[in-house]
């Protein structure tokens, strides 16, 4: 079951915990601009291939842009 | 959409997936680094003088303006104890009538904006309404710094 988090829970699980960052828009939104060392995966993406170089081990923390 | 992203992964068998709902757009607004093509340098919070005095509502206004001319500065933030921005002390307010309270001589609620904001969007507002300045807060109203329209200009020319 998925946790919602805030901003200062995403810092302590990169810092701590090596958390995976992954932003789910579309790419030239990733681009355009993104938390410094996150991923890219689009939500339309988003299967078992894609989601092959995340380290099942650690946290995967997932955003876009905000609430909506 | 992150919160669909996060049930998808749970369905992928990833145990410990974390939805952070408030997104990139929170993160911004507390001049948290962005990378990319339109990242941190081009948002306002990258250009502010945080050297920008403030003072508490408290303390007596002479030692104030005293504490304000010495450090070069022609305005003071009042903040709270959090940091709060509650008040602006501008030129007018530190040459004029120095025996009244801080609270007294203060602008309340001054006008701020995020960090995030696109610098090239800040250089127009100053422009179209004959700003100087523009005092950048986060979210919850914490002072970031001063975003000077010289400094701004310097980066994005109008």
């Amino acid at each position: 079951m998925p946790i919602s988090i805030d901003r200062d829970e995403v810092q302590r699980l990169v810092a701590e915990e090596a958390a995976h960052v992954v932003e789910v828009l579309p790419a030239s939104e990733y681009e355009d601009e993104h938390i410094a060392g996150a991923i890219n995966i689009p939500l339309k993406e988003l299967n078992e291939q894609a989601t092959r170089l995340l380290d099942r081990g650690r946290p995967v923390i997932v955003y876009c842009y905000d609430y909506q | 959409m992150s919160p669909r992203a996060a049930a998808r992964l749970a369905t992928l068998g990833f145990t410990r997936v974390y939805d952070y709902a408030a997104g990139k757009a929170d993160w911004g607004s507390f001049n948290l680094p962005l990378n990319g093509r339109a990242g941190t340098e081009t948002r306002a919070g990258a250009h502010v003088r945080s050297d920008v005095p403030t003072c508490r509502l408290d303390e007596p206004l002479r030692h104030v303006c005293q504490r304000v001319e010495k450090a070069g500065w022609d305005t003071c933030f009042v903040v709270d104890e959090a940091g709060i921005v509650i008040g602006r002390l501008g030129r007018s307010a530190l040459r004029g009538q120095q025996e009244q309270s801080v609270g007294d001589a203060m602008m309340p609620g001054p006008s701020t904006v995020r960090p995030s904001a696109r610098l090239e969007a800040m250089v127009k507002r100053m422009h179209e309404q004959n700003l100087s300045n523009l005092p950048v807060t986060t979210s919850d109203g914490r002072l970031v710094g001063l975003l000077m329209r010289e400094d701004a200009e310097r980066v994005v020319p109008r």
